[in-house]
């Protein structure tokens, strides 16, 4: 094939195989050491690494709730003060939730959605490392302050009055409120990338009725991100305009509202949840697919119900707020929406169950945590219908009954799915296999351990133990059940351990592993493992929806991209015909800069209000540095 | 696995706009996000105003004339805005040029009316919870002014570079352009709010 | 070791078992219409959900299990789309059944009439103020973490929050309501059993969130009315010396100026009212059974009692001390 002259550039038909791809690799790669690590805009190295910060952030959170755990084994101990207590339950949900739930799911979702769409990178690639680099940050930020003893201590829903200017003495509860907003410029970041790259970026041929049910789920989360988001910037901004300045917003004597705190944060606060959830049911839709060795059942039914899910997901927030006081008809309605947002979960578990029955079931460690999940997640399921219902929350609200519910609905529902997919999406990311013999102990352990800790939690509650206090006295009958629950629990961190200490001898010195070691479907394991710089050589076409089970013999593919400057493709959104050959951007530092600057005025500005003003001028000097055109071919057009 | 070419890109563009470029639909994505955070901040207004006995509290309603002023000039910009959308599609450097000088004027001329906007509200943020909101979504308006002048601004003067002639930066004036009718057509239900929810 | 690990285990999951559904703070342990009504729902809905459960775990377990030859990928059988249809029509029936159920259990939560006795409760940090509220200004009376209800009789709570969000739980009587500073809740309890009801903030309020119990005593009409002519009245002249000192050291020293006992100079707001604190149950919300010793150990360090609660240490005397203690314990 001849090549049109006005094309400059080398393109790749005109190489051979090998010389291809040291070309793409040239063109693609990150410089190494200290200043590529910091650069970088590879998508695969920033997912890689915000999966791990993530798992940093979980075991960190597993350590503040071992330590509630052993302060509550028994009566009025003595092993922890209510103000550390109060400190450790924050930071523990708080970072469960901001800096570890959410957080992981967008990083999976960075690394595997540009491949399962089979683009090159994402969408936004410095915006990718920015997002990066601010979430680190916050990070940080929360946890150096609760080694300062400045940790948040007001719940991780930080309530007024108890977190406003009167009653939340200090700066801890400014802490809690700037590190929302570090993980929510992070999150709104990466969500307009994955919505970006799944709407414009998909290969030719994947139409929207073959895109993977995983891509569906990370495409409803971000849109849930980017519509709930706001509700939480506008909530802890107006707290820190309250702490800070004198507004009163939550202020009753001067014309604002205690319960105004409660609607913004559960409008976020709902949807929160199924930011995590969804992506975690994506996550079991495409491992299913593998480990019963069939195409999953029902795909339109599974997408109608993640898009039914998120759109449902905004009709609920009332329902955290059913003990405060508000009509009791305006209730009864959230009791429907919330009972009727079991429907499209419902629908999903009846799609699983079918591809089961229909499968032959592979049961490796994916596969247990799929079983597990199941298991679990109709508990939690069912546990949020019962809650869901106003007059049974009037007993159970605010109680372990509660915290049983979550956490069923969390680690079942999220974690396990999570885990499963770590195992199987391993090899991708480091070339080498976890050990499946590991693998299968720490699933039981974590199976066995949680459920032994999490289910007496029910019992609990309906036995009038409310959440939240760092001890309890002798004369209530909780000891016996609280002790229980704290022996479970070293099962249940021993699981963990044992997950931690696979990932990291796994990737050291697993099994090396082929591009497909499960024979999965999907356009990821197209490629090697780990993926090249560039992920494909040449862009696939795609035909169906498991193009590696339709083209077991050869994948179809396409040429005519250029080598020497870094190029993917941009198509149209529902047909994916191509429309342009785009250029990626190279890698670059100011993301890191930008990054800097916007902590140092996040920062700045818990302390003062000058510091949105200041702090601004370098934010905005950095912006201009990413912007500003450097003259490369990538900038050509 | 082996691999077989079905198809050619080769004769693709190297950039698209519009609809293609993935930048315009990067600024539709943040059109969304701070639109929604906007009807936050109006429902948070249209909330407490429902509890309050009276509205404003303890203020009078906001002096009309500095707000209204503020409308007309934005309103106004947007006929320049919408040519210079036109003549960056066309890819006319020189229009271009000149139209991005009238919206750096065009973008100054709302904030030097705003400073005597915030005064004419006669309420302090930290008076009562109306003045607070009246001042936040004014606060939040007037940052969005803002990042949309230095965008255009700092992509003024790209123009006037030798980089400027370029289909991207082309397609960056269409993509601010856009933006800039976001600034503007937000400002209306928010001038609505403050000037005339205050007077019912 | 490990046998002292296993046997602690074994007395742990005893001790599990064995704790029975009473216990005087459990949702499940009812004594009063709306918590009975509550409870035969939450009985209902949870027994469903428990069948459900189970149906949906032997369908994964025969679909995990059962044998077939490995076949390769082929389009659905229209029975499996007939199955799924079904169980999701039958998801519909139950959440809409449950949805009705609770909207009825609602509906029938009875609210209080205008003649019914009327509690004002306020949530402070950390501890409970009540004032009975009757037709004439007279028959009000003020107390603190501890209320006495006539059984059979609905009780209006009018709740108000004064500093931070508190929640009022008695759950073996009725659901919970919040205390929502600037607004007002109300709240109807019932008891038709007497008895002792442990209640406990389910709303986290700070430091001493976990330390701030109340008791509800349910008694006859009779016993009711003869608690509340003794809490209306002001408190007794002290008869002997020791308490007289008390007396003098209790208006002396701060104390008075946070605590009220009718019929003395003490008229401070800001802590619980200590006009009868003798005749309650227990002291600091439900910290220790009210004896002349513990108010001498709460009064002598109540920052390590109760760590961060609103009460300063007020140094004493052991004199002072044990004649304030006595005076309090006293006031019957």
């Amino acid at each position: 094939m001849s090549r049109p002259a006005t094309t400059p550039g080398t393109r790749d038909i005109e190489l051979q195989r090998t010389g291809l791809t040291s070309a793409l690799a040239e063109t693609w790669k990150t410089p190494s050491g200290l200043w590529g690590a910091l650069a970088t805009v590879d998508h695969k190295i920033i997912g890689r690494r915000y999966i791990l910060t993530a798992f940093v952030f979980l075991a960190l959170g597993g350590v503040l709730a071992a330590l509630m755990r052993i302060q509550l084994a028994l009566p009025e101990a003595r092993l922890i003060g209510p103000d550390r207590y109060n400190q450790i339950f924050t930071m523990h949900g708080a970072n469960m939730m901001f800096l570890f739930a959410v957080p992981v799911m967008e990083a999976v979702a960075v690394y595997f959605v540009p491949l399962m769409v089979g683009t090159r990178n994402i969408a936004f690639p410095r915006l990718n490392a920015f997002s990066y680099w601010i979430y680190l940050a916050g990070g940080a930020m929360l946890w150096i302050a609760f080694a300062l003893d400045m940790g948040p201590d007001v719940g991780w829903f930080a309530y007024v009055p108890l977190s406003g200017p009167q009653y939340g003495a200090g700066k801890r509860a400014d802490i809690w409120a700037q590190m929302i907003t570090f993980t929510e410029i992070s999150a709104l970041a990466v969500a307009v990338e994955l919505v970006v790259t799944i709407f414009k970026q998909r290969a030719p041929g994947m139409t929207l009725n073959r895109i993977p049910v995983f891509v569906w789920a990370i495409l409803v989360t971000s849109f849930l991100v980017i519509m709930a988001m706001p509700a939480i910037v506008v909530a802890s901004t107006s707290l820190i305009l309250d702490r800070l300045v004198g507004t009163h917003f939550y202020n009753p004597a001067e014309g604002g509202d205690v319960l105004l705190w409660q609607h913004l944060f559960w409008f976020f606060g709902h949807p929160e949840v199924y930011i995590i959830f969804l992506p975690a049911a994506g996550m079991v839709s495409t491992l299913i697919e593998p480990f019963a060795r069939r195409p999953a059942f029902g795909y339109l039914a599974l997408v109608m119900a993640l898009i039914a899910t998120g759109i449902l997901a905004f009709g609920l927030w009332v329902h955290h707020m059913f003990v405060a006081g508000l009509p009791r008809l305006g209730d009864s309605f959230f009791t429907a929406s919330s009972m009727a947002i079991a429907m499209p979960a419902g629908i999903q578990v009846f799609c699983w169950l079918a591809t089961l029955w229909d499968g032959t079931p592979d049961f490796k460690t994916p596969l247990l945590f799929i079983i597990g999940f199941i298991v679990t997640f109709v508990i939690g399921g069912l546990t949020g219908v019962m809650v869901a219902s106003v007059p049974f929350d009037t007993q159970v609200h605010d109680t372990y009954f509660v915290v049983a519910h979550f956490h069923y609905v969390l680690i079942g529902g999220a974690v396990f799915p999570l885990l499963g997919a770590i195992h199987y999406w391993f090899p991708k990311l480091t070339g080498r296999m976890m050990s499946e013999r590991l693998g299968q102990w720490s699933f039981w352990l974590i199976f066995a351990g949680f459920n032994a800790t999490f289910f007496p939690m029910h019992i609990l509650g309906l036995q009038g133990m409310p959440r939240r206090i760092y001890t309890y006295q002798p004369d209530l009958p909780w000891h016996g059940l609280n002790l229980f629950v704290s022996l479970s629990a070293i099962v249940l961190a021993a699981g963990f351990l044992l997950f931690f200490i696979n990932a990291i001898r796994s990737a050291r010195s697993g099994e090396v592993a082929t591009d497909n070691p499960w024979n999965a479907p999907t356009l990821e394991w197209a490629t090697t493992s780990p993926p090249p710089s560039y992920n494909f050589a040449m862009i696939p076409v795609v035909g169906g929806l498991q193009p590696l089970w339709e083209n077991r013999d050869a994948l179809s593919v396409a040429d005519g991209l250029r080598t020497d400057r870094r190029e993917l493709l941009v198509t149209t959104l529902a047909e994916a015909e191509p429309q342009a050959r785009e250029a990626s951007p190279q890698h670059s530092i100011w993301p890191l800069w930008a990054a800097i600057a916007t902590t140092i005025m996040l920062i700045w500005s818990i302390f003062s209000p000058w510091a949105v003003v200041w702090g601004a001028i370098p934010v905005a000097i950095t912006l201009i540095g990413w912007f500003w055109p450097k003259g490369t071919p990538e900038d050509e057009s | 696995m082996r691999e077989k070419v079905v198809l050619d890109l080769g004769r693709l563009p190297p950039h698209g706009m519009g609809t293609t470029s993935v930048t315009w639909w990067g600024t539709l994505a943040f059109m969304l996000i701070e639109g929604t955070g906007f009807a936050l901040v109006i429902a948070v207004y249209l909330y407490l105003m429902s509890l309050a006995a009276a509205w404003p509290i303890n203020a009078p309603p906001p002096d009309l004339l500095p707000g209204t002023l503020v409308t007309l000039i934005l309103l106004t910009s947007l006929a320049p805005n919408i040519l210079i959308s036109r003549w960056a599609e066309q890819q006319d450097l020189r229009k271009v040029r000149i139209g991005m000088v009238i919206m750096s004027i065009l973008g100054i001329a709302p904030l030097v009316v705003r400073v005597f906007e915030f005064p004419a509200l006669k309420v302090s943020w930290d008076s009562n919870a109306y003045g607070s909101v009246a001042w936040t979504l004014l606060g939040l308006h007037t940052t969005h002014i803002i990042t949309d002048l230095v965008d255009t601004l700092v992509l003024a003067a790209l123009m006037f570079t030798r980089r400027g002639n370029n289909e991207r930066r082309f397609g960056d004036v269409r993509d601010n352009a856009m933006y800039w009718n976001f600034v503007v057509v937000t400002w209306l239900p928010i001038y609505g709010c403050i000037y005339w929810l205050a007077r019912l | 070791m490990i046998r002292a690990i296993g046997k602690t285990c074994m007395r742990a999951m005893l001790a599990a078992l064995l704790a029975d559904c009473s216990g005087w703070q459990s949702a499940l342990d009812a004594h009063g219409p709306s918590a009975v009504s509550l409870k035969q729902l939450i009985i209902v809905i949870v027994v469903v959900c428990s069948l459900v459960w189970m149906l949906v775990m032997t369908t994964m377990i025969v679909a995990l299990l059962r044998r077939r030859e490995v076949r390769p990928a082929t389009p659905s059988p229209h029975r499996m789309t007939v199955a799924v249809t079904g169980a999701v029509v039958a998801t519909v029936l139950i959440i809409g059944t449950f949805t009705v159920i609770s909207f009825l259990a609602t509906h029938a939560l009875g609210v209080a009439g205008q003649d019914d006795l009327t509690i004002r409760v306020r949530g402070l940090q950390w501890w409970w103020g009540f004032e009975y509220i009757g037709p004439n200004p007279s028959d009000r009376f003020e107390t603190a973490n501890e209320i006495h209800i006539p059984v059979g009789r609905n009780v209006r709570l009018k709740l108000e929050g004064l500093d931070v969000i508190h929640s009022f739980w008695v759950p073996s009587l009725a659901g919970k309501q919040d205390l929502v500073p600037g607004r007002s809740n109300e709240l109807t309890i019932r008891a038709d059993n007497p008895g002792v009801y442990r209640g406990q903030c389910a709303e986290f309020c700070g430091m001493q969130h976990a330390h701030m119990a109340l008791l509800v005593i349910a008694q006859s009409q009779d016993d009711f009315d003869r608690w509340s002519n003794a809490q209306r009245q002001a408190a007794r002249q002290p008869a002997e010396e020791e308490l007289a000192a008390g007396l003098q050291t209790f208006l002396a020293k701060p104390c008075a100026g946070c605590h009220t006992i009718r019929g003395t100079a003490a008229t401070g707001k800001t802590g619980p009212d200590l006009t009868h604190v003798g005749s309650r149950r227990t002291i600091a919300a439900g910290l220790f059974e009210t004896t002349r010793g513990s108010l001498a150990a709460w009064i002598a360090d109540p920052q390590t009692i109760k760590p961060g609660n609103n009460m300063p240490m007020v140094p004493l005397t052991p004199d002072e001390l044990r004649t304030v203690s006595a005076y309090l314990a006293s006031l019957k």
